[in-house]
């Protein structure tokens, strides 16, 4: 069976000024559906960039990415757009919730702009709300909730297209230790529903919990540890 | 995206930024109002000057004798070249056309004028009792020339505001005796002054039966035949007729020109019309300044909202989903705008016929359509620019940056 996702030999060259920045140097990578992965590294290591990659934000320089095994590199702008649509969901580190729009309107947006008619968007939108325990606070707008409330709100827009992919660029990043580990829980319990979660963090804690760890040096994998449990995430 | 869901994001965007739409609509009310107004003034001013010149006697057509050529060369041209007299027996065949209500022929001359010892050089206008109708003017004291036949004029007179002041000072006029060469007239009217019409100040004249005044320049011919037509819409008939019963009467020469009162108003109507499109156009720089402004604005809150478009991207909005709720934005603010600046236009315009009421300054109907639509299109137009810089957006870098 084909892996969900294969990068083969990925390059990313960024140029600052007359230098040039290998942000991604020949990557290679399989992941398997459901797999629970953290991406730790230093600053400068690759690791945002590979997150941008597979969540096509940005298109590599080389080499091939398959997402279920279709080539998505070769694909215009607007069939990636409509792949993240369908297939992907982001978590960011600053939640990124559209200021004026409240929470429901905010975990409805991405079928707002997927064109879904709206009386499954509302049935979807109270189902998140509600599954994420945030049924009181729908009519809030971002400024009116807390950290971990707000990136729950993030976390139900994420997943309110039903991804195959979760990517979490530090999803913790800017909450208190209760927050954050709700929010951690949030996402282990996304995975264990079935979606691919895939987190970048600096947290070693938040790393160790991933059933697969990759660690990120000047923009290659140096190492891909698998935990004691993950043995059936690798097929 | 839904139609529905993509002008809902675009009021959202705009409802999230007051300031800046405050500002937007404004720019844009401020140019088409600018454009209401101002064509306002320039029809008000046609309209006001085509009413003034009805009050003279719209429905005029007016005989002259001589053709001007206009269509090159006829046969008529080489038999003859001197143009029959136009009589006063001419003028009075005029009466049988249907479509003609009045007739009144005309002599002018100037004369010396003397009353008691005092000269004054004057025009002296030969005339019939239908004069004062035709060309609309009213008596100040005693009355117009009598009806009579016209050609066996008594001798009276009838004057002008100003020539009695000059001729009598603060004495009465009434009654008292004209002498022009060797003939006596007796004043029974003074016209009430009205300033000047058609070339011709009617203030100055000394008015006379035309069988006197023809005897007096000794001249068989006539200057003008004013005939008046019932109505607006017999004008052309009766122009018609009249040409046709002259050339009858002329032995089927065409030797008379006869003019309407209708084209020189026309003339007057083209030339401020073409007024009011220039002050339209000027205005109309307004509206794109206003679309310039527009452009600003809008590549501004691109360059705000670009880690929201960032995410936009990263929820799966394609390029074109994103341009077009740029566009939407733009087009909602535009139209908003237009909207306000046109109630804006018709309050000033209606301000306008407060403090001057003889003034009808209405805004025509194709400065409106013109006002909203170039709104509109500026808008759009502007709009396109930060639109396209929006769908260009890396997602990356614009989510990167807080």
């Amino acid at each position: 069976m084909a892996a969900q996702i294969e990068l083969q030999g990925i390059e990313r060259v960024f140029h600052l000024g007359d230098s040039v920045v290998h942000a991604l140097a020949g990557v290679d990578l399989r992941i398997e559906a459901g797999e629970y992965i953290s991406v730790m590294g230093p600053s400068g290591s690759g690791k945002s960039t590979l997150l941008n990659v597979l969540g096509l934000l940005d298109r590599p320089d080389a080499g091939h990415y398959l997402l279920e095994g279709r080539d998505v590199t070769t694909l215009s702008a607007d069939e990636q757009a409509q792949v993240r649509s369908q297939r992907i969901g982001f978590v960011f580190q600053s939640f990124h919730l559209v200021p004026r729009l409240t929470a429901a309107e905010n975990i409805a947006l991405p079928m707002v702009l997927a064109g879904l008619p709206p009386r499954e968007r509302d049935a979807r939108v109270r189902q998140a709300l509600d599954g994420f325990g945030l049924a009181e606070r729908a009519d809030h707008r971002p400024d009116q909730l807390s950290g971990g409330q707000r990136q729950r709100v993030a976390i139900a827009r994420a997943t309110v297209m039903r991804p195959a992919l979760l990517l979490a660029d530090e999803p913790t990043g800017n909450l208190d230790r209760a927050s954050g580990g709700e929010v951690v829980r949030l996402l282990e319990q996304l995975n264990a529903d079935g979606v691919t979660l895939l987190v970048v963090t600096h947290d070693p804690a938040l790393g160790a919990r991933a059933r697969r760890c990759l660690r990120m040096e000047d923009g290659a994998i140096r190492r891909d540890e698998r935990q004691q449990a993950a043995s059936h995430a690798h097929g | 995206m839904r139609t529905a869901d993509l002008l809902a994001f675009a009021v959202g965007a705009a409802r999230g930024n007051r300031v800046r739409t405050v500002l937007l609509m404004l720019a844009m009310a401020i140019g088409v109002a600018a454009v209401v107004t101002l064509t306002a003034l320039g029809d008000g001013a046609r309209r006001y000057v085509v009413r003034e010149f009805s009050a003279i006697g719209s429905n005029l057509v007016i005989v002259l004798p001589g053709r001007t050529e206009t269509g090159g060369i006829n046969p008529g041209s080489f038999v003859s070249s001197t143009p029959r007299d136009l009589t006063v027996d001419d003028a009075q065949a005029l009466l049988r056309a249907p479509a003609v209500q009045r007739v009144a022929p005309l002599v002018v001359g100037t004369a010396e004028l003397s009353v008691a010892g005092k000269l004054r050089e004057g025009v002296v206008i030969g005339t019939t009792a239908e004069f004062i109708e035709v060309r609309q003017l009213r008596m100040a004291q005693g009355q117009f020339l009598p009806r009579e036949d016209w050609n066996r004029g008594s001798m009276v007179m009838v004057i002008g505001a100003t020539l009695r002041a000059e001729l009598f000072g603060n004495e009465a006029a009434l009654g008292r005796f004209v002498r022009v060469g060797d003939r006596r007239f007796r004043v029974i009217g003074v016209l009430a002054p009205t300033g000047s019409g058609l070339g011709m100040n009617s203030d100055e004249l000394a008015l006379v039966p035309v069988s006197l005044a023809q005897a007096m320049f000794n001249t068989d011919t006539l200057f003008r035949i004013f005939v008046e037509a019932r109505s607006r819409e017999a004008i052309e008939p009766a122009k018609r007729q009249v040409t046709q019963i002259i050339q009858q009467r002329h032995d089927g020469e065409q030797d008379v020109t006869v003019i309407t009162q209708d084209a020189m108003l026309a003339t007057f109507d083209r030339l401020i019309g073409t007024l009011t499109l220039g002050v339209a156009g000027i205005a109309a720089i307004s509206l794109a300044v206003a679309g310039i402004l527009v452009m600003n604005v809008m590549l501004v809150s691109v360059a705000q909202r670009r880690s929201e478009i960032g995410l936009l991207k990263a929820l799966g909005a394609s390029g074109g989903t994103i341009r077009l709720a740029f566009l939407a934005e733009a087009a909602l603010l535009s139209s908003a705008g237009a909207l306000f600046g046109y109630a804006l236009g018709l309050a000033g315009a209606a301000l306008i016929r407060a403090l001057y009421p003889v003034f009808p300054a209405y805004p025509p109907d194709w400065a409106v359509l013109a006002g909203l639509g170039t709104a509109l299109f500026t808008g759009l137009l502007f709009g396109v620019l930060p639109a396209r810089s929006a769908a260009r957006l890396d997602p990356v870098t614009a989510l990167a940056r807080r």
